[in-house]
């Protein structure tokens, strides 16, 4: 095993702009920031629909923003067909819809609230993706 | 105001993500390839996140309401059921097939690439298919 493209000062910079974003959410809204629950729940309820709009909206002007005050081009790079795109993004859509959150809301929050259903998912889903990347080296 | 919050806060979540690297598949790629050439940063976003909000969540269950919402929604489900696990796996093999979990993929619409507009579609349509089971299961 070999260490790589190692950038833990702006990973971690990143990371506390997040928990920011989470409490922005929770003390001014009182809702947790789950972003599998939100898009979910932007397209199929009514509930809050607008607050979630606007959320999908500042989550996609995010990176337009970086872009316009650095002028840094933020790379973006997958080599993977059409037919594995998609078969990936069904697993994700099913699979977050049925567990109840993704990285956000049970990675970041659910264990930020020491909630052990949370737990369970962040550390079966880190084994599944890391397995995954694994067998898929072996191809 | 809530409706204030709601954007600053999908601004600064994606703000995060793009800075942490988090928007690039190909980074976290490598962040899962543990036993090759692993770039172990995107821990550290984790770490960040959880050392932000894990002292907030432990202060603010002392009040009783939202700055401006009439109460907090707590999530209110506790058991480890068969369903949290199956969704948790399957979440996690799709993760690991592209690099790309809801909020990056959302995040990299902006990017306006066919790959992650493509994968954003099926995400929606996994969505939809959840949604039209438990319709049907009624």
């Amino acid at each position: 095993m070999t260490i790589i493209h190692f950038t833990p000062v702006s990973s971690l910079l990143g990371g506390l702009l997040i928990g920011c974003a989470v409490i922005i959410f929770f003390i001014g809204n009182g809702r947790i920031a789950g972003i599998s629950g939100i898009t979910n729940n932007l397209l199929f309820s009514n509930v809050n629909r607008l607050d979630n709009f606007l959320f999908v909206l500042g989550l996609i002007l995010g990176p337009v923003l970086y872009q316009f005050f650095t002028g840094a081009t933020i790379p973006f790079v997958i080599h993977s067909s059409l037919m594995l795109l998609v078969s990936a993004g069904l697993m994700v859509g099913v699979g977050t819809a049925i567990g109840g959150g993704c990285t956000s809301g049970h990675g970041v929050c659910g264990i930020s609230r020491f909630s052990s259903r949370s737990i369970v998912a962040t550390v079966l889903f880190m084994l599944a993706a890391i397995l995954t990347v694994y067998v898929k080296g072996l191809m | 105001m809530n409706r204030f919050c709601s954007l600053v806060s999908g601004l600064v979540f994606g703000l995060g993500l793009t800075i942490s690297g988090m928007t690039n598949p190909e980074k976290v790629i490598n962040f899962l390839n543990i036993t090759r050439s692993w770039d172990p940063s995107l821990a550290f976003v984790m770490i960040g996140a959880i050392a932000v909000s894990a002292p907030f969540f432990s202060l603010v269950k002392h009040n009783k309401k939202p700055w401006f919402a009439e109460t907090f929604s707590w999530p209110t489900l506790t058991e480890i059921d068969s369903k949290l696990v199956v969704g948790s796996l399957l979440f996690g093999i799709g993760w690991g097939l592209i690099g790309l979990c809801p909020g990056p993929a959302i995040a990299s619409i902006s990017f306006l690439q066919h790959s992650s507009l493509a994968f954003i579609l099926a995400m929606l349509a996994g969505f939809a298919l959840v949604r039209a089971y438990y319709l049907l299961q009624q």
